[in-house]
């Protein structure tokens, strides 16, 4: 884009090289951090509104036209509570998990191409990259936690730690199965592949079966509902972040909707296409990749609020069960049929 | 092989019951049950089964239906309702009939339990809808039912 170009030759014509990136690192870094603080914000609202609807309710839509400063008025307050802990909580490590947690979850962010040019780490492992980045959150919900000193923390960390491992096989699997097609793991890469046809189509069956996996997978990697018993509120109090108040709380919160973000952004570009238009309608105009990435992307996140609210919490048990035997065995079945089609060119490719 | 079916049968649950809350998610704007309830407090009507309180209501004649035959005032069981009456010369066939003079119902006693109105033999009371009921003052909440100078619908006892 020719504004990033402007800004960035201005900024090497004023400073040493070294420097010079270094700066540009932070600029990026501060707006991709004000774009997810905001994005963030209207996830939540988002979800209030859907649930409500789901539940034939109207929701929060008093403050602002139809609520819309609804969730800026909640982070004002939480901003302005006190900040209580425990006098027994591991002082460092209980400070240290929201950061641990919210960091991990915009680093993920930086991966993914809104558009062809907006992309701002492009590396050649991006998809390995994103599932170890959103694997390192968990490590922040452990330490939250363990610190706490509170034994229904302890358990829903626990909790968090069983599932997410579990899940990531599936995740890690399914995008696997769409790696197969193309040949590459750098998202940018993937993204051309699917000029010929989003992979969802391209892999047609097993394509679908690893989209059902990689969404059940996901879900449960960002702790929702029906996965959600590391916060089972009925059971736990809050689990993890039970101790936890005012804005380190709403950490933990932003965290959950911005990795419920990054889960539906990688099926966006694994499987939809990333920023392509369908059918190539608006390919004239890079521009608009925003708006379909974020128009397929909030498709996605629709579907997992569908079915955090029309679906009942698993037992822990029913969690791992259908974990190791149905999802594993499914996707590795899954991935040998894909192998197949790869190699017998049964894929469709316009 | 119950493994393939157990998963055809779990998909199949889950989208039926993605089906049902996705036709909810649809007819929210029409359905919603919820209401905004100071903005629609002109319009705002009470479901039929709702209790607010005990009304007695009369017809254009100012005549109810109450006999004063003091049926809701045993039945009620923390005695929200008090039954002032006395025999007075009914004025058609002039002999002495036992009527009411007032019908007091203590709304701040009342547990809505409806007793009284299943236990009224002529269907004099019955439950208004109303449900602003908070008064500044306690006193507010003892009602006298039957409207200043109202009779009994003549002919209800034959």
């Amino acid at each position: 884009m020719n504004i990033t170009k402007n800004i960035h030759e201005w900024l090497f014509s004023l400073m040493p090289e070294a420097t010079a990136s270094l700066v540009e690192m932070a600029l990026i870094a501060v707006i991709y951090l004000a774009i997810f603080a905001v994005a963030g914000l209207y996830l939540v609202l988002l979800e209030r509104r859907v649930a409500a609807w789901f539940q034939l309710r109207l929701g929060p839509n008093r403050v602002g036209y139809q609520g819309l400063l609804q969730t800026m008025a909640d982070a004002l307050k939480l901003v302005s509570k006190e900040l209580t802990g425990t006098i027994k909580a591991d002082k460092f490590l209980y400070n240290l998990a929201p950061y641990f947690v919210i960091v991990t979850a915009l680093m993920a962010m930086s991966l993914f191409p809104f558009t062809k040019e907006f992309q701002a780490f492009d590396i050649n492992i991006g998809i390995f990259f994103l599932i170890a980045i959103s694997s390192i959150g968990v490590i922040g919900i452990l330490l939250a936690g363990w610190s706490s000193n509170n034994k229904f923390a302890l358990i829903g960390a626990m909790r968090s730690g069983v599932q997410t491992i579990s899940y990531e096989l599936s995740v890690g699997l399914s995008l696997l199965t769409m790696v197969l097609m193309t040949g590459s793991l750098q998202l940018s890469e993937i993204v051309e592949v699917q000029k010929h046809g989003w992979l969802i189509v391209q892999g047609h069956f097993p394509a679908v079966i690893a989209f059902c996996i990689y969404m059940i997978a996901g879900t449960a990697e960002t702790n929702r509902a029906p996965f959600d018993l590391v916060e089972a509120e009925s059971e736990l109090g809050a689990g993890f972040h039970t101790e936890y108040s005012g804005m380190k709380f709403a950490y933990f919160f932003l965290a959950e909707f911005i990795n419920m973000f990054i889960i539906a952004s990688i099926a966006t570009t694994v499987f939809f296409g990333a920023y392509l238009s369908p059918f190539g309608i608006t390919e004239s105009i890079p521009l608009l990749g925003i708006f379909w990435f974020l128009i397929k992307t909030l498709a996605i996140i629709f579907l997992m609020m569908w079915f955090r609210w029309t679906f009942p919490r698993l037992r822990i048990d029913q969690l791992l069960v259908l974990e190791w035997k149905y999802l594993l065995p499914l996707n590795l079945m899954n991935l040998i049929i894909m192998a197949l089609m790869v190699l017998l060119g049964l894929t469709i490719q316009f | 092989m119950s493994y393939f079916s157990d998963i055809y049968n779990g998909v199949k649950t889950l989208l039926t019951g993605m089906s049902v809350t996705g036709k909810y998610f649809l007819h929210s704007r029409k359905g919603a049950i919820t209401q905004q309830y100071p903005d629609n407090r002109a319009t705002l009507q009470m479901f039929e089964r709702f209790r607010g309180e005990v009304v007695m209501p009369h017809d254009e004649k100012n005549e109810h239906r109450c006999t004063g035959c003091q049926k809701c005032e045993l039945a009620c069981p923390n005695g929200s309702i008090e039954i002032i009456w006395d025999r007075q010369i009914d004025p058609e066939t002039g002999k002495k009939k036992k009527m009411i003079d007032k019908h007091i119902y203590h709304l701040g006693m009342c547990t809505m339990c409806s007793l009284c109105i299943e236990a009224c033999p002529t269907d004099a009371i019955k439950w208004a809808q109303n449900f602003e009921n908070s008064v500044y003052d306690r006193t507010y909440l003892t009602r006298v039912l039957n409207k200043p100078g109202s009779k009994v619908v003549p002919g209800l006892e034959d």
